[in-house]
Formats: structure tokens, sequence, C-alpha cells
């Protein structure tokens, strides 16, 4: 189906989300959406969709204007979007999160929408089974259960919000593959991402917003540099590599067992060192989240001991470890690292040691002003935090952090970030390791964790490898590794190292 | 629509307009003329200063109930175990008059120590239920609601059982104190006591500046509006909670000290007299904001102490209060959830 944007608006105060985009795709191909974060693409996919209403503009399908006031009205009109975080219900079996939007549910068998489900799963090739539940997918297959679920409702529009970030790379490649027969049948497909290397791979066309316009539009061969220079007006340089790792140790990991959801883990011993980065790599569950949470007591080991520099603190409490100058940063920036409502010098006053009974007001708006210079957050001080794009929340979040530390424990720093905030992230944690602060994250990205990383732990289902010099990686050797081949060649090297 | 002041204020006019129609309907199926009933809701309010000054005495226990709600709802909890704590608080201070009653020690240090008593005892009850959900896993509008039933047990039983009046144990309580031990009140006939003002406004001060201008007050806002964030944050939650359970219910208990003190002279059996419940309702509808909950509360009870003379002129019931003050928080909650729904459909 032919999908066109006409002059949409949209501005939300001051700023010009959307400062009226036209934009054509045509049936049967996959266009990609590109732009940094805040540039638009989001607020324009959530009007196509019907999330959010325009304050002007137009929608034509195939020649057609059609009105969308509600996620409802789109997918009756064909319309399916496919959210960063897939809008199901984990405790809920497949067949049910399945059935759930359709229409005509209630006199629908549910035998019936089982044996469709399976037809359709099996033509796509995805292995899901109607019975199990929500909760034991990855979020691979998470995103194919909602694929099916769109078509299934008659989508002939297929709109994913930055798909392939975390999920690993099998199933992006079934992803891919997938998106290229859907167009090939005629669907049209918006593919919104700040990843050039899978705009580059995947489509037939792509449109770069920025500041809430369109700026430009390009088809392939596509130029990364040129792409790159219209997402953010500039070139942007890539980081270089060095290290800061000295010799005295952090973090002392030994013999330690753990159990989370669905996973063991045994007998994971090993040393973060002073301004040492560690890649935690590992598909969505497989235990590595566990583990980083067990590093800052979030959680009790049932065997085993951590120690923060030679000092014992197996079974004590999180802020026991927080005083000990270790910092936790959840992946979940909204619902577990910030707090909504409040607004950013808020935050920094809470974050701060507490002095006396009164809040000195004046010096709390200072200090939030000093930090959102310092950190390049583009808010005020009496801004809510949820009034912040992901990249700026995440910024917040460093702002946040205390000084010196010895530790920092980071889930996902840069997803669904762009590549300016993604070095300008990397390069405010490497200044902590050059003071010596040991960095342990967990990222869904090989090439961030290659980039980054100075050793590497691998995950697989409870399987925990030993620290893997970054060097020693590729991103086909590491992404073999997190799909659970090549474990035997490395025990070997183990156990004759 | 934009999230304004002056929209604001218009949406919270037109929720009471609308309270008002819906009122003015159930008095016109019950055959009653409304402009009368209101007339007569006004007058038994402000007709005279012996109505206004019982209007004043209802205020003080309701501010004072509405001041700990405050704390409890900031910090995400429901503090439905109020009405218990008024009670038990009722009882402590009761139970220190009793002790101190033959003493020989000077009146004014008696009922100061039947206050202590009344806010400890509050405070003690609230962090039962604080402590019920935080060790055991019990949901503190259950907790709180079954503490409300042995509070009342326990009431019941203290004024019938060993309390009860020499001879005959009745439904109108234990025996009445020394008048020297009544909290001084403006003239002889008046229930009002300028003291019990006083704690009462001093109680929303407090509040106010503790939840504007302390860390204790943005630490409780945290914990409140996101608990595993503020966790994250270095706050330790659930010692938060039960600082705000025991806040509550020391207010709580001092509602309940300053009517055995100041208005019955005993302990009776509804010595709550529903206040914790009316106290729910004026936070909800001040939307947790310390502000303003000092006029909505006075208009609260300037309703209900104007509808007692509803029976006496129209035979109308008196509880036609209630059904003003409900269906208003109802309205102002149903346009509160309006106004979310329209500010998120333009993804604000």
């Amino acid at each position: 189906m032919q999908v066109e944007l006409r002059d949409i608006r949209k501005t939300y105060g001051p700023v010009k989300a959307n400062a009226g985009i036209s934009l054509r795709i045509p049936a049967a191909s996959i266009q990609g959406i590109l732009g940094e974060n805040g540039a638009g693409k989001s607020t324009l996919m959530k009007i196509l969709s019907g999330f959010i209403l325009p304050d002007s503009g137009e929608i034509f399908l195939d020649g057609q204007a059609v009105s969308i006031r509600s996620p409802a009205d789109s997918i009756r009109n064909g319309i399916g979007m496919l959210h960063q975080d897939p809008l199901d219900f984990p405790p809920m079996k497949l067949i049910d999160d399945f059935i759930l939007g359709h229409p005509g549910a209630l006199g629908l068998g549910k035998a019936a929408a089982a044996r469709e489900f399976r037809a359709l799963a099996e033509q796509f090739d995805f292995a899901l089974e109607p019975e199990a539940w929500v909760d034991s997918l990855t979020v691979g297959e998470r995103q194919q259960l909602e694929i099916l679920r769109l078509l299934w409702l008659g989508a002939r529009v297929l709109i994913l919000d930055e798909p392939t970030t975390g999920i690993s790379l099998p199933q992006k490649e079934k992803l891919f593959a997938t998106l290229k027969r859907l167009a090939a049948e005629g669907m049209s497909i918006l593919f919104v991402s700040h990843k050039l290397e899978d705009v580059e791979f995947l489509c037939d066309r792509a449109a770069v917003l920025r500041q809430g316009s369109l700026v430009g539009e390009a088809r392939p061969p596509f130029d990364t540099r040129t792409l790159v220079e219209m997402m953010f007006g500039k070139e942007v340089p890539l980081a270089e590599r060095r290290t800061t790792v000295r010799e005295s140790g952090i973090l002392q990991v030994r013999d330690v067992s753990l159990e989370g959801l669905r996973i063991q883990m045994r007998n994971v011993s090993f040393e973060v060192r002073a301004g040492e980065v560690i890649g935690l790599a590992g598909m969505e569950g497989s235990g590595q989240s566990t583990f980083l949470g067990a590093c800052a007591g979030l959680s009790r080991p049932v065997e085993g001991s951590f120690c923060i520099e030679e000092q014992d603190m197996t079974g004590r409490s999180h802020h026991d470890y927080k005083k000990e100058g270790v910092a936790y940063l959840p992946a979940a920036r909204l619902e577990e690292g910030l707090v909504p409502g409040l607004s950013l010098t808020e935050h920094f006053v809470l974050a701060e040691e507490k002095k006396g009974v009164f809040i000195d007001r004046r010096k709390a708006r200072r200090l939030a002003q000093e930090r959102i210079e310092l950190y390049n957050i583009k808010g005020r001080p009496e801004s809510t935090v949820e009034s912040l794009s992901g990249g700026n929340q995440q910024r917040m979040l460093l702002a946040l952090l205390r000084s010196p530390l010895s530790l920092i424990l980071v889930e996902h720093p840069t997803r669904g970030l762009d590549i300016e905030s993604t070095i300008y992230i990397w390069s405010k944690l490497k200044a902590r390791c050059a003071e010596g602060t040991g960095i342990v994250f967990i990222s869904a990205d090989l090439d961030e964790i290659l980039q980054y990383s100075d050793r590497v732990i691998v995950f697989f289902a409870g399987k925990v490898s030993p620290p893997l010099p970054a060097s020693s990686l590729n991103v086909d050797r590491l992404g073999a590794l997190i799909g659970g081949k090549l474990w035997e060649e490395l025990e070997s090297e183990v156990a004759h190292a | 629509m934009r999230d304004s002041r002056p929209n604001r204020t218009l949406l919270q006019i037109g929720a009471i307009a609308l309270a008002l129609l819906f009122t003015t309907f159930v008095l016109l199926a019950a055959k009653a003329p409304p402009l009368a009933a209101y007339l007569n809701l006004g007058l038994g309010a402000l007709g005279s200063w012996e109505v206004i000054s019982n209007v004043l005495v209802s205020w003080v226990p309701l501010l004072l109930v509405t001041s700990g709600l405050l704390l409890t709802f900031t910090v995400g909890l429901w503090n439905i175990g109020i009405e218990g704590q008024i009670t038990v608080g009722a009882i402590f201070s009761t139970w220190a008059f009793r002790l101190l009653l033959g003493s020989g020690m000077a009146p004014g240090l008696v009922i100061l120590a039947a206050f202590l008593a009344g806010m400890l005892g509050g405070a003690l009850w609230a962090m039962l239920a604080g402590a019920l959900k935080t060790f055991g896993g019990v949901n503190e509008i259950f907790g709180g609601l079954g503490l409300n039933f042995v509070a009342t047990a326990l009431n019941l039983w203290l004024i019938f059982g060993p309390w009860k009046r020499p001879g005959v144990a009745s439904m109108s309580g234990t025996v009445p104190f020394d008048p020297s031990l009544w909290l001084p009140t403006l003239n002889p006939q008046s229930r009002l006591s300028p003291i019990a003002v006083g704690i009462a406004v001093a109680a929303i001060l407090v509040v106010y500046g503790m939840l504007r201008g302390t860390y204790f007050g943005l630490r409780l806002k945290a914990v409140g509006k996101n608990p595993r964030a503020a966790f994250l944050l270095g706050i330790p939650t659930w010692q938060y909670m039960m600082a705000s359970f025991a806040l509550c219910g020391l207010f709580a208990g001092l509602a309940g000290a300053v009517q055995v003190a100041s208005v019955y002279h005993r302990l009776i059996p509804s010595i709550s007299s529903g206040y914790g419940y009316m106290g729910l309702m004026v936070a909800m509808l001040v939307n947790y904001k310390a502000a303003i909950a000092a006029p909505v509360a006075l208009f609260f009870a300037a309703l209900n102490v104007g509808s007692i003379q509803l029976p006496i002129v129209l035979q109308l019931d008196s509880s036609l209060a209630g059904v003003l003050q409900g269906t208003l928080v109802l309205v102002v909650l149903l346009a509160q959830g309006a106004r979310t729904r329209m500010l998120k459909k333009e993804g604000l």
C-alpha cells in the first residue's frame, strides 16, 4: 500500500517536533527513516499509527485521504506499528496475546485462531508455540509475535521503531529476511533506526530527519558519510580506542554462584582492575543482568564472595555498596533510574549527600545548572525528567553520579541513542576510567562491546566465560559465542592455559 | 487543551457546578426544594456565631487528619487505617487522663501528657499497618481496614468493660473528666478552643513546609513517584514509608486527643466521627497539595455542620452533605482523569 504524509506538523510548546514533513512511501518497498534522537522520527511514526494527533497535516493511503485518530483507526486502515519495547502482556500465553487486539475476538474460537497462528508462524519460519507464555520469549521472539499479530489483523503497512536493538544476530537476519519478503509481497515498511548499517543493508530508500524537518532522501548505494552529515549537519569523528587499565584491583568476584529467574550460574571468578572496562555479552536473559545486579548488591549470591577493594561485601545491601563507591545504572531509565514528575534540580538534590534538614534551593539550582552545562543536557533545571529525550535521560543518569567512584555498573549504556550521544556517553565513561574507576557494562550491540571493552565476558544460558581480551575477539567469534557455539574450544583453551 | 493554570481552575469550577447539579437532581428526586435546602445548608454553617464556631470545631480534626494523609499519599500509600489511628489516639489520651486524674499534676501538664499519649497511640497504630505492609506483604489498604475494625472493637470493649461508668455501661461513653482538665475554650458555652485551632493550623503549615523545602519531603515524593529509582538513588525506601505512616498516625492520634480533650471530654464509641474518611476525600480533592488543604477542609466542615439542621427544618436526612462531598470528589477525580487523557493524546 502506498503511504503519503503531507505537511505533518506537531509542536510541543516551543519545540517543533514535526515542522511540516511531507513524505511518500511507495508500495512494496522498505523505507528507512533516519535521524538522531529528538529529530522527530518517533513523533511522525506515532502520528501515522494514531498514538498522537498532529496539529495539522494529512495522511493518504493509496491516494485516499484517511483520518487516523487512534491506534484502532490506524490498524483498521491497515497500518501496524511495532514498538521499540513490544507492547505485549508478559503474564499471558502467546495465543491470548495474539487474539487480544482482534475486534471480533469474542465470537472467535481459540482453536481457529491457534490454527491461523501456527500457519502464519510456519509461513515465516518463526519457532513460536501458541501455548507458551510471553515472558518466556526473548526480545527478538516478542517482535516476531507482534509481527504475526499485526499481519493477522490485516496490516499492509508495517512501522518498526528501532527493531534491531536488543536482538541477536541470527534473529536480526531472520527479521530482515521477513521484512524483505513482506515488501516483495506488496507491503510498505517503514524502518526507523539510527543504525546506519541496518538501513544501508535493508532499505530501498532512506529519508533523513533533523530537528523536525525532512533534510534529505537517499537511495542505494548509500554513502555513509553523506547520511551522517545529513543527520547531524556535520561530520562526527569516531572515538579512538585507548586503554586506561591499572594494576590495582577494584572488584574481586570469587567462586560466585547465582540463581536468576530461569538461569543458574556456577563458580564465576574474575577481577575488575582500576580503569578497566569489562563488557558483558550475551543474548537478553542469558544471566548477565542478574550478574550485574549481584555485583551491585541488588541480589545475593548462593555461594562465593564479592570484594570491593579487598573489603568483603558479600550479602551486604545495595546502599552499602553505594557507600563503597559502586554505582549502578539500570537499562530502563525512566522506570528504574529516574523519578518521573521530579525536576532535574530535584534529582541532583536527591543524588547528592544530604546536608541538614532544609534544601538550599538557590544552591541546588546552581548545581543543576552546572551539571546541565557540563553534561550537555538539553533541558532546564526545572524541566521534569520525562520531558527529556532518551539520550538526554542517559546523560542525566551520568550527571547524577557522584565523584569519586570505584566502580560503575551499567546496563545498555547507549541503547536507543544516536551516534553522537553514544560517543558522548562513552567519552564521559572513559573519563571516569582515566580517574581509576572500573566499569562493567552490558550491551546487546556487539560493536559497542568490542569497541569499548578491555575484556569481554560472554554469557550463554548460565554458562559464563572467563574474561577474554577484546583484542582476541571479532564480531563473528563473539556472535558465535553468544549463540552458544565455539564453547568447547573456549573451554579447552582455558584448560590448557 | 493546554495544561495551564486558568484551564485547571476552569475545570475545577466546572466540576463543582456538575456536583451541585447532581445533588440538585438527588434533591428533586427526593421531592425536596433544592433552593431551600442549599439556603438552609448555608445558614446552618454560617448563620450565627454559634454555628461558625461549630464549623471550626469540626475543621480542627479534619485538617489534622488531612495533614497527615498528605504525607502518606505523597509516599504513595493509601492510609485507609486513619480511622483506627484516630480512635487509638483517643484511647491513649483517655488512658493518660485516667492515669493522671488524681495525681495532683497541674491540669496543663495533664492535658499535654494526654496529647502526647494520643500522638504516640496514633503513630503506633499506623506503624502496625506499616509493619504489616513492609514485613508481612499486606497491602496497607487491607491492613488498615482490618486495624480499623480492631480499633473500634477495642474502643467499645473499653467503654463497656474496664472503663465503663460506675453502675451502667452506656453508649454515651466513659465518665466525663473534671472541667479543670478540659482544653480552655473561648467562652463556657462553646467547644471551640483556640489552642486546638492553633495546633491544626500549625500542623498543615509544618506539612506544607516539609513537602516544599526539606530533604525529607523531597525523598518522600521520590519514593511515591518511583520507589525503584528512589532506592537506586540511595533512599532507604521502606524506612521512609514507615516514617510517613508514623507521622500520619501522629497527626491522626492528635486529632483523636483533641476530640477527647476539647470536644467530648470523655471517650465515646464513635470518637473518630468519620473524620478519617473525610480527610481522605479532602486530600484527594486537593490533589495531594498542601497549599489548598486548609480552605477545602473548612468547606467540608461547613457542609457537615450546615447539614445538621436539614432534618429539623426540611425533614431531610443530614446525609445530604455527604452526597455533595462524595460527588464533588468523584467529579473532580473524573475531571483530572479526563485531563490526563487529553494531555496524553496530545503526546505531552
